[in-house]
This record gives structure tokens, C-alpha cells and sequence, in this order.
């Protein structure tokens, strides 16, 4: 094994009269103090935010406005915490996604519990609930952290989506229907 | 029995007064430090018996960040428990995630590509930074050198940003899965590795250069409790602190994971064992660790960051998720009821920036652990304080403490 014996030589006379370090150890802090400032003046100026960086969990909307969640509960299932607490709800026969058959009627996350491990989006077979850059959440009481479905979606906003997995269901679908004609 | 224990057992008020008045009047004083945070390393508390300022006898009490991490890995599946491995030593959090990942595949009898090995082996070496530059500034810290702890968390920083690029949290990484990796690693976030590599190491020298042949730390520090090679054995000791009492052990090197057995790099051994060589030991194993995380990046293979042979154990690819039913339904397999595992037992041990860490799993099969058992390198050196604090004076124990580089979230679990 390459082994390094860490030598230990005794203090020298410049070493041991003290004064020279004083004046090496000012000079430091002399280049340190014109130097480039490291700090950030947080409210002011904000941190770049990575891509790809996991802030609090939101839920979003695909290109054409449905809310992507299926109410699938995975997340649910898979949050260490046990932050997300989902109610499913049917989609009314008449609506226009009424083919994606459920959506959360109401979907809870508590930020109090929430550690932002980010498996919800991993687990989530939708890309429904995606970690975005909201890294401030701040509030004066514990209800207002405990986030319901419309603040979710406040957050989330919509995505692009390349796969539009329903709209090609639909799509089959109807093909489907229609060659029975 | 120590007098305070007689105390508290004693039902008679009179003869706990009694007691009392001996423990204040006899030879020895007790003295309390903590239940407090000395800086960064946790809650622990140390009971010490003084006879004027020298230290006769110490009794650490540990277990007040015990959270029970062993006991909630039995009710999650292999990949819930990832986040909470972060929690164990959390000065380093990415170098307990390769760990635990590498003890379950141990477990499930897989290999990870070249390329996830490389890259963990850099989130383990940036671990190391991590935890040595909070050892080494906190330790300065305690004996009264403020600018080296500020110095060094600058540049802690700046490794906590590539943490974020790289898995998109700063702190809690939960970046390994079990057979791969969360993600793969962003474009050019190598080139920011080399460059903070760059930065760390110019720290590395100041902080070398600013309190090394330091007078006044020397003094402070040179044959302060030392931890003789005998001792240290017997004590379980692993990691720097043992490397400093003059013990060449390495597991990096002694049995080689990750490909640890590719990179060329050092094993620095003290020789006394005292305080001064723990500093000195640690201020080379920066230097040890920027040479390997350089030689990682340089001949980083191409290839997946997964294993693409494991689809019962490692999640399926999200874009296969939302466009094939035999992958939907896998990740509702793998997200249920886990990973699926052999019936059997693992254990695995690793060089963390503190000391060997081991996992042992057991497995009845299926995707939760029947038993995990956690070992921590910090438990092994608060047992060793007893033997090395006496005849130490008081003012040397924040000295001491700043020294063997503990953390308490590593030593309760």
C-alpha cells in the first residue's frame, strides 16, 4: 500500500518568535479583504438555480390545460414523510378529458412533513408532480404550508409535453370506434 | 459507581444531600459539557470528573440524536430509505448513499456500469472535502482560529453547489438508486468539479500554511490526547483518526470497491497519534482526494449511469413510463413493492470521510429489508474518549473534540 509517513519537524526560531506569522497571517487577511466578495445579499440578489433543482413539489398542466395528475396515488405511496395525501375524484362524463376517467378532487401536500427527496416525481408514471425552482415558502401560519390542488397548480404552471400520452389514446380510440361504423 | 449515579439512586433526601455534599467538597468536581451543539458535530454530552483543572475521569453520554434509522429502514422499501441514509453522517450525505446503494447490490448480486462507478467515486471523494474541511475548520474553530473556518466554508460552498447541479439539492442528496443513479451527471458539470477542485485545493495550502507551524496552535495541540496504535485497535478506531495514531489502513485500498484499485493516491499516516497528527492527517487527505476526483474526471467512460440488465431493481427510463404498458407496469412493481431482491444477507463496508461505515442487510426477499444494521466510525471513537481525555486539562477539550472529527448524527443513528 502507498503510505505517506507525515514528517513533523519541530517549530523554527521565525516560527517560534511568533512575530514574522503575525505578519504573514495579516497579510492574508490584507489580500482576502480586496479580494472577490464570496457573499450574496439574499434578498436582493438571488442564487442561480441549477437545472434539474428540487424545490417544493408542484403539480402541473399539460399544453391544452388538463390537469395531468390521474390520481394514481403512487406518490402518495412512495413519499417517505407521508406528505401527499390525494382524494380521487371521477371526471364528469361530459367533459372533454372525460377518456382520462380521474383527477384528485383535492390533493394535499404538507410542506411541514415535506423532506424534498423528489421520488413523488420519480414514481410519478404522469410527470404530473414535478419539483420546480421554489426553494422560499414562507408563511405565518402552519395551515397556509399545507398546500391544497388550486395553490399546486398556481405553482406548477404548464409544461411542455413531447408524449401527449392521452391524446394519442383518444386518438386510437376514436380510429377504433369509427372503423366499426 | 460514580457519585452522581449514587445521587440519583438514593431515595433519602438526607443521604442524597449527603452525597451531595461530598461530591461538592471531595477531591473531584463533576463538570457537564453539553447536552449543547459544539459547532457542527451534534448533541453529545460529556460527564466529566475534575480534579482541579485536569481531567480524572470522562463518561460521554451519547443517544440524544437517536432517531431510530435502523428500525424505520424495516418499513421501507430499499429506495424509500435513501433520503433517510443522508441523515446518518451529515457532513458528508452523498458518500452514505453510495454506501448503502453499494451494500443492497452487494445484496442483489448486481454490478453498476464503469461510468456510475466513476461518478460515485467522485460524489465520494467530494464527500470527503466536505466532511474534511468542516473537520479541519471546526477544529480551528475550537482553538481559536475563526478565519481558517471561514476560509474553509467558502469553499464548502462551492462544493455544495455542484451537489445541487448534480442532483438538485445542496444538502440531502438522495442522489443513488439501488443499480444506478437518480440521474446522470449534467453537461459541463465536470469542468466546474476541476475547478472547484482547483479552488479547494489553493484553500487547502492557505489553511496548511496559516495555522500548521502556527505557534500558538501547535502548542495547543501538539501531545494533546493521544491515541496509541494498541488502543486504537482495541477501540475499533477506523479512518483518519486511526491513520494518525499510526495504523496504514485503508479500505479504499484494502479491499478495493468502486475501482478504487485504478487510482494512484496516497494513504497518509501520522506517527504519534496525538491531536497535531490528526490535523496534519486529514490537511493530506484533501490533497489525496482532490489527485483521485482529478483522475476520475479525466478518464470518465462513456456508457449508462444505470444498470439496464436490472429492470426488477432499477426504476424504468421515464419517457419508456409514459409511452409502454411492460414499463408502466414495472414502475408501479418497483414503487410498491420495491425492489425485488434474493433471500439472503449482505454486508459491505466502505471508507467514509469519518471511518468505515458498514451496512449489513437482511433480506426474507422482496423489496423491504427484514433487519438493516448500520455501523457508524464516530460510535467507535466517542467509546475511545474516556480512554485518551484523562490527564487532558479542561481547555483542551474543545481541542480534542475538534480533532476526532465526530458527528453525532453518525454515532446515534
Amino acid at each position: 500500500m502507498a503510505t505517506k509517513i507525515l514528517e513533523r519537524k519541530p517549530l523554527t526560531l521565525a516560527e517560534r518568535t511568533y512575530l514574522p506569522q503575525i505578519a504573514a497571517g495579516l497579510w492574508v487577511t490584507f489580500r482576502k479583504m480586496f479580494g472577490r466578495r464570496v457573499t450574496l445579499e439574499y434578498p436582493e440578489q438571488k442564487p442561480p438555480i441549477p437545472r434539474g433543482y428540487r424545490g417544493v413539489p408542484t403539480l402541473v398542466k399539460d399544453p391544452n390545460g388538463r390537469e395531468k395528475c390521474v390520481s394514481c396515488q403512487l406518490c402518495e405511496f412512495v413519499c417517505p414523510p407521508k406528505a401527499i395525501r390525494i382524494t380521487p375524484g371521477e371526471i364528469p362524463a361530459d367533459s372533454a378529458t372525460a377518456h382520462v376517467e380521474k383527477a384528485p378532487k383535492d390533493f394535499e401536500l404538507n410542506m411541514l412533513r415535506c423532506i424534498y427527496c423528489g421520488l413523488c416525481e420519480e414514481a410519478c408514471p404522469e410527470r404530473a408532480i414535478v419539483l420546480q425552482n421554489v426553494y422560499s415558502l414562507n408563511a405565518a401560519t402552519r395551515e397556509e404550508v399545507v398546500l391544497h390542488k388550486d395553490k399546486l397548480y398556481e405553482l406548477g404552471g404548464t409544461l411542455p409535453d413531447k408524449i401527449m400520452k392521452w391524446d394519442k389514446k383518444k386518438a386510437a380510440a376514436d380510429k377504433a370506434a369509427g372503423g366499426h361504423h | 459507581m460514580s457519585k452522581t449515579e449514587e445521587v440519583f439512586s438514593f431515595g433519602d433526601a438526607a443521604a442524597r444531600n449527603a452525597a451531595l455534599e461530598e461530591e461538592i467538597h471531595g477531591d473531584t468536581m463533576v463538570l457537564n459539557v453539553g447536552p449543547s451543539h459544539p459547532a457542527t458535530h451534534g448533541v453529545l454530552r460529556l460527564r466529566l470528573e475534575l480534579d482541579g483543572e485536569t481531567i480524572v475521569k470522562c463518561d460521554p453520554v451519547i443517544g440524544y440524536l437517536h432517531r431510530g434509522e435502523e428500525k424505520v429502514a424495516e418499513n421501507f422499501t430499499y429506495n424509500q430509505f435513501i433520503p433517510y441514509t443522508d441523515r446518518l453522517d451529515y457532513i458528508g450525505p452523498i458518500h452514505n448513499n453510495v454506501t448503502y446503494a453499494l451494500a443492497v447490490e452487494r445484496l442483489a448480486g448486481i454490478d453498476v456500469p464503469e461510468r456510475c462507478q466513476a461518478i460515485r467515486v467522485i460524489c465520494c471523494e467530494l464527500a470527503r472535502l466536505l466532511s474534511h474541511f468542516i473537520g479541519l475548520g471546526c477544529y480551528g474553530m475550537d482553538a481559536g482560529a475563526l478565519t481558517v473556518f471561514m476560509y474553509m466554508f467558502t469553499d464548502r460552498e462551492k462544493i455544495y453547489s455542484l451537489m445541487e447541479e448534480l442532483c438538485g439539492a445542496r444538502f440531502t442528496t438522495n442522489y443513488t438508486r439501488i443499480g444506478g443513479l437518480q440521474r446522470d451527471i449534467p453537461d459541463g458539470w465536470l469542468d466546474h468539479v476541476l475547478k472547484v477542485c482547483d479552488d479547494v485545493e489553493k484553500t487547502n495550502e492557505l489553511c496548511d500554511k496559516l495555522l500548521t507551524r502556527n505557534r500558538i496552535f501547535y502548542d495547543r495541540c501538539v501531545g494533546v490526547a493521544p491515541l496509541s496504535k494498541e488502543d486504537a485497535i482495541s477501540y475499533g478506531v477506523s479512518g483518519p483518526n486511526a491513520r494518525a495514531s499510526g495504523i496504514a489502513m485503508d479500505l479504499r485500498k484494502d479491499k478495493p470497491y468502486l475501482g478504487y484499485e485504478n487510482y494512484e493516491f496516497n494513504v497518509p499516516v501520522g506517527t504519534n497519534g496525538d491531536s497535531y497528527d490528526r490535523w496534519l492527517v486529514r490537511v493530506e487527505e484533501v490533497r489525496q482526494s482532490v489527485r483521485i476526483i482529478r483522475q476520475a474526471v479525466t478518464k470518465m467512460p462513456g456508457g449508462l449511469w444505470y444498470n439496464d440488465k436490472a429492470t426488477k431493481i432499477f426504476r424504468p427510463r421515464k419517457d419508456k413510463v409514459l409511452s409502454s404498458m411492460e414499463e408502466l407496469i414495472q414502475n408501479f412493481m418497483i414503487t410498491t413493492e420495491g425492489p425485488e431482491l434474493p433471500v439472503g444477507e449482505a454486508f459491505f463496508e466502505a471508507e467514509n470521510p469519518k471511518g468505515r461505515q458498514a451496512f449489513f442487510v437482511v433480506s426474507k426477499g422482496g423489496g423491504v429489508p427484514w433487519r438493516l444494521r448500520i455501523h457508524g466510525p464516530s460510535f467507535s471513537i466517542i467509546s475511545a474518549l474516556p480512554k485518551i481525555l484523562p490527564g487532558c486539562l479542561v481547555q483542551d477539550v474543545p481541542v480534542v473534540l475538534g480533532s476526532i472529527d465526530f458527528v453525532m448524527g453518525d454515532c446515534d443513528r
